[in-house]
């Protein structure tokens, strides 16, 4: 009980989510959502994560986004362990040849409709392990992709502000 | 007419507020946790958002995977006309019987185990096998939770036990409150929460009414998410109107059902945040140690019906 | 209704059916076709006649006296039909029908392979002594028709000779009917010594004079000879053996009708030859037994993956609780309340009736199954659903009602069950109700592992994908199975939604009963609604399947209109990017694994590996291993085995006195006459 008083009388720090000043991590879009999909979403999305040959270092920041600093579960956000309960397909990792069989099923195991978003340089298009013999150079050799978020890994707070921008209304289209 | 409206009312009561409870319980998780946690009307956004997807069935799967969410819905609707909810005097006589009630979870039960086994993959295979293991054990300790309720009142009717059990004096209680300890065990499990199963573990092997419903989707998956939240609130509302009646109306007065409507939400509140409480303090049980938990819920009932005078 | 219909011609006109059934078929044995047809033909024609006659005895409330001397005492036909009688001459006739009807296109699987003449010769044989046996007035022609019973189900057990273990299974049930048959005589004898007759009319009326003693054992003994007929505990052993060894429509009617056989001697004589309220013992012994049986019937069935086998073990679970409604009714008759007495009676009778239909359903469902893939074994099933839909749904609907699901006629018999049960408690004190309370809590485990045994069994059998070859070749059940299955489901349903008419009909019965004479009020049940005494419950079947059946489609309805706009698409199960193979689904066993491991105490599992290595003598890499799980049966292993070797070392013993000397034979034929005549003297 005394673990609770505690922890229920400390003062939450949480992520400020206002648009910053400083550049925008580039979001550049593979295929153009329509509104009514982003609409959909917005208010509560549940995202299955997909290891393709990652070196966990995305994943890293992803189970930080569930701690009490980013509590990416109060913007509506779940992760969830089936792909036929999920919205979006978060793919990590340059994608090894072993994985792709199994990435493939996974995109088709999700209802439409759905949304791909590639995170980290190395699901974009190989990062450093683009040319290798053993990996196929990014998730978009496998699935359509939408959104990118890159980095080596993203920060947690990268991967949030781009998760929320995805929904965000922008007006005009993408180049 | 009044009758009618009120039982139009009753019968969508725990459909509707069901979705808001299991956000209660998962904000107050968060509270607890140091974190903000989504708002308590988040299920409510989930469920439509899975209304507007499509689906996508295994082509294993036979009719029964497609007419189980349906039927699991359907019952604990139904079982939703059966319990008293807002008066005492709105009584069912036709169906209102608490055995009745077990058996109408158990027939949602046993058809949701079958979907589970429907499609063929494995996971689905063992949930359905260790859900079914809790449901059995389970039966006795409810049942026997509920029959030292019906024997303190001589009516196995659940309206005239909350009456019956409201005007009890002080020295008949303590049958009361051991048979709320045995219900309340029985409650966590057939509800799937700590220490029976996690509700939002990602770890299959740990998975029990989860992993019955890895393959549903869509609309599928809206009903059958929403058929666990009206059992959800169904057995808080059987816990909080039946073992503590004090606050139910008695008559068909509007002035009486609101107050005891606004008395039930107070209730089922303080329900959520035990429920909260305890699945933020004990960790989940090894699925051989959760038998010994079920059958000490049976015991204490027993008891509880030899200390009835 | 013309009194033709329930005359004594009428019957006889039945049992002449089944008899000319019965020859005619054996006679045209050369010809496979024409036997079976004549066989079951004339079984289904009997038992139309056997339908009509019992009904029109329910109907009219008449009773039959029949009585045929002959100049052997042992062989005059002496029938007498009352109300309970009739009852079970109408079930028997009803489940003979419908598994007769299944049989016309079932048989065909034995062309050739067996004689068709002698499976019609003792199946007629059989139903028409099932009939007579619960129609007997008299104990000696009792026994006889009892013995035609057990002998003719023998034949029947034993038919497909070619495989072993049918003759063991055939030779242990023949061992225990005999065992059941000693004690049965033994208390016919009894009731001869205190009465005088053998009249079962006559020992009514002169059993009043007799000891406490004598009815008392009268009563064990015949606890225990009918209780080895129905399967219970600790006579079971039988039971999981004979069953699954004969054809599916005699086991559907070995287990649907001939263990009630035994059900109906045991009311016959506690409510009706046995007179005055019975001691408290009587029916707290009966509970016990109940519950013992129940519980450890549905535990074994847990642990078997025989199809055949696992439903027999649901029998002697049944049966468990059919002995649960008599022993409260024989507790409250000891305490004088006669109409809580006719609560359990009542209840006891449903579940009888309604054990009967579900129980011939999944036989004859399990039947189609086997006859269609050759095997009996849950492992090797899978996916059958997709080639036999219609048997999948029939044995659905047989799997919800066992499980005492609504709005079958399985949950009723249990509610009332239930009722008759907490009544006991709320009423007696101290020792009684801790009977009761222990009674309450086996049924409701009972319920709870029973619907988890039929998940498994439904789930493992007809769900998902084929777990072996031989489903491949499966095919949907002919015609007339599918009719004699579909016509048992549609029973089970409406047996559940007329449950109040249905049982008002067995409060009638139990009226008739001596036990509950001079006319007391026993009206507890009433047409449309199940009520309990002074409003501690009620229930209406009609409102719950009607409420049921509404909310489900308004729920459909409202469903299917807020997505109208979705579509539906079909792939491949989730499989984590693996390929799903058919060992990759739950099995039988595994499904049922965590329960068995819960009760090992009780079910004693156990498991033994062999392994093959690629080199024996360094054993680092296994090439191929097999594991075996078996249970033992505690009864078997405790009781009988102890028995049968302390019988054989008895028997060793007294082997010694023959020594294979004639002299000293002639020396003890020489002392035996010289004691009588000392003795005469």
């Amino acid at each position: 009980m005394v673990m609770y008083y505690k922890i229920l009388s400390t003062k939450r720090r949480l992520i400020d989510l206002r648009p910053s000043s400083d550049k925008k991590a580039a979001l550049s879009v593979g295929w153009d959502l329509e509104a009514y999909i982003k609409k959909l979403f917005k208010g509560s999305l549940a995202i299955r994560v997909v290891t393709a040959g990652s070196t966990n270092a995305c994943e890293q920041e992803l189970t930080a986004l569930s701690s009490p600093l980013y509590d990416v579960e109060r913007l509506g956000i779940h992760f969830v362990a089936s792909p036929r309960h999920a919205d979006m397909l978060l793919v990590t990792g340059p994608v090894s040849r072993n994985m792709r069989e199994a990435l493939l099923r996974t995109y088709h195991a999700v209802p439409t409709p759905k949304i791909v978003v590639a995170v980290g340089d190395d699901a974009i298009d190989g990062g450093i392990f683009k040319g290798s013999y053993a990996v196929l150079d990014g998730a978009h050799a496998v699935v359509p992709v939408h959104y990118r978020i890159p980095g080596d890994p993203p920060s947690p707070e990268t991967i949030l502000r781009s998760l929320l921008e995805i929904f965000s209304d922008l007006d005009g289209k993408r180049p | 007419m009044r009758t009618f409206v009120l039982w139009i009312i009753q019968l969508l009561l725990i459909p509707l507020l069901s979705p808001f409870f299991i956000g209660v319980t998962r904000k107050m998780k968060a509270q607890l946790q140091n974190r903000k946690g989504a708002s308590p009307f988040q299920p409510y956004r989930d469920l439509i958002k899975l209304l507007r997807k499509d689906e996508i069935i295994s082509r294993d799967a036979s009719w029964v995977f497609r007419f189980t969410p349906h039927l699991v819905f359907a019952t604990t609707v139904l079982i939703g006309a059966c319990i008293p909810l807002v008066s005492t005097a709105l009584t069912n006589p036709f169906t209102g019987d608490f055995l009745t009630v077990i058996y109408l979870i158990a027939l949602g039960t046993f058809f949701l185990a079958l979907a589970g086994m429907d499609t063929g993959s494995a996971f689905g295979g063992f949930g359905s096998s260790r859900e079914m293991m809790v449901a059995a054990l389970t039966e006795g300790g409810l049942l026997m939770s509920l029959l030292t309720l019906a024997l303190v009142s001589r009516t196995t009717h659940l309206s005239a036990m909350a009456a019956a059990v409201s005007s009890l004096s002080f020295y008949e209680l303590p049958p009361v409150l051991l048979a709320f300890a045995g219900f309340f065990i029985a409650l966590l499990a057939e509800t799937c929460r700590y220490p029976f199963d996690n509700p939002a573990t990602h770890l299959e092997l740990t998975m029990i009414h989860e992993a019955m419903i890895l393959e549903y989707s869509g609309k599928r998956l809206a009903i059958i998410e929403w058929a666990a939240a009206n059992k959800y609130l169904l057995f808080i509302a059987l816990g909080a109107n039946l073992f503590f009646p004090w606050g139910l109306a008695d008559s068909l007065a509007a002035g009486d059902i609101l107050g005891s409507l606004l008395l039930f939400i107070v209730k089922c509140l303080l329900f959520s945040a035990a429920v909260a409480l305890i699945e933020s303090s004990i960790a989940k049980f090894r699925i051989f140690r959760l038998p010994d938990l079920l059958f000490t819920s049976f015991i204490i009932s027993m008891i509880a019906i030899g200390l009835i005078v | 209704m013309p009194a033709f219909l329930h005359s004594q011609t009428f019957l006889l006109l039945a049992l002449s059916a089944f008899a000319a059934g019965a020859f005619g078929a054996l006679l045209l044995g050369g010809n496979d076709r024409r036997s079976a047809l004549w066989g079951n033909g004339f079984a289904v024609v009997g038992s139309l006649l056997g339908l009509v006659f019992s009904a029109a005895i329910l109907m009219t409330g008449a009773e039959l006296t029949c009585l045929i001397p002959t100049s052997f005492p042992l062989l005059s036909l002496s029938l007498r039909v009352d109300p309970l009688a009739a009852f079970f001459v109408l079930l028997i006739s009803g489940i003979a029908l419908l598994c007769s009807i299944y049989a016309l296109g079932y048989v065909n699987h034995y062309y050739r392979k067996y004689n068709l003449g002698v499976l019609g010769f003792f199946y007629n044989a059989f139903v028409a002594s099932m009939i007579l046996v619960v129609t007997a007035g008299h104990a000696l022609f009792f026994l006889v028709v009892w013995e035609i019973m057990s002998l003719t189900s023998y034949f029947l057990v034993i038919y497909e000779h070619h495989e072993e273990k049918n003759i063991k299974a055939g030779t242990l049930y023949f061992i225990m009917t005999h065992i059941g048959t000693a004690f049965i005589v033994l208390a016919f004898l009894v009731a001869y010594l205190e009465t005088g007759a053998f009249d079962f009319g006559a020992i009514k009326g002169g059993i009043a004079a007799a000891s406490p003693f004598a009815r008392n054992v009268i009563f064990i003994s015949a606890l225990i000879g009918f209780g080895a007929k129905a399967g219970i505990i600790p006579f079971h052993i039988w039971l999981p053996g004979a069953h699954p060894a004969a054809p599916s429509h005699v086991s559907a009617l070995m287990s649907g009708i001939m263990i009630k056989t035994g059900i109906y001697m045991l009311a016959r004589l506690c409510w009706d030859i046995l007179p005055g309220p019975p001691p408290l013992w009587w029916g707290l012994l009966i509970l016990l037994i109940g519950s013992t049986s129940s519980l450890l019937g549905v535990l074994y069935a847990l642990s078997e993956h025989d199809l055949k086998r696992l439903l027999a073990y649901h029998s002697i679970e049944n049966i468990g609780i059919i002995l649960l409604g008599l022993g409260s009714s024989l507790v409250f008759l000891s305490a004088g309340m006669k109409v809580l007495a006719t609560l359990g009676l009542v209840a006891a009778l449903y579940h009888t009736l309604n054990h009967a239909t579900f129980k011939a359903l999944l036989f004859l469902g399990a039947g189609s199954v086997i006859a269609a893939t050759q095997t009996r074994n849950i492992e090797r099933y899978g996916g059958l659903i997709k080639v036999m839909p219609q048997t999948a749904f029939f044995f659905l609907v047989g799997a919800l009602a066992i499980s005492a699901l609504p709005p079958f006629n399985g949950f009723f018999s249990e509610w009332m069950t239930f009722q008759s049960l907490f009544q006991g408690v709320s009423t007696f004190h101290l020792m009684t109700k801790m009977v009761f309370l222990v009674a309450i809590g086996a049924l409701a485990f009972t319920g709870g592992l029973a619907a988890a045994c039929f998940v498994k069994a439904f789930g493992a059998t007809f769900l998902a994908r084929g777990r072996s070859d031989e489903v491949k070749y499966a095919k949907e059940a002919a015609l007339p199975l599918r009719i004699g299955m579909g016509s048992l489901a549609l029973l089970t349903l409406l047996l559940g939604i007329f449950s109040g008419a249905v049982s008002s009909g067995f409060a009638d019965i139990a009226a008739s009963l001596s036990a509950f004479r001079p006319g007391e009020p026993v009206a507890a049940v009433s047409f449309s609604a199940l009520s309990v005494t002074a409003g501690f419950a009620s229930l209406s079947p009609p409102l719950l399947f009607a409420g049921i059946i509404l909310t489900m489609m308004a729920v459909a309805a409202v469903f299917v209109l807020l997505t109208r706009r979705r579509t539906t698409a079909i792939g491949a199960t989730w499989d984590c990017g693996a390929d799903l193979t058919e060992r990759m689904e739950i099995t039988a066993t595994g499904f049922s694994r965590s329960i068995t491991t819960i009760f090992r105490g009780v079910l004693k599992p156990t498991q033994q590996t062999e392994i093959e290595y690629h080199d024996a003598k360094l054993r680092y890499f296994p090439k191929a291993g097999i594991v075996r799980m078996e249970f033992q049966d505690v009864y078997d292993a405790y009781f009988y085995r102890p028995l049968q070797k302390a019988t054989i070392r008895i028997a060793g013993q007294i082997k010694k006195i023959q020594m294979g000397n004639i002299n000293v034979y002639i020396l003890y034929i020489l002392v035996t006459l010289t004691g009588l005549l000392l003795w005469m003297i």
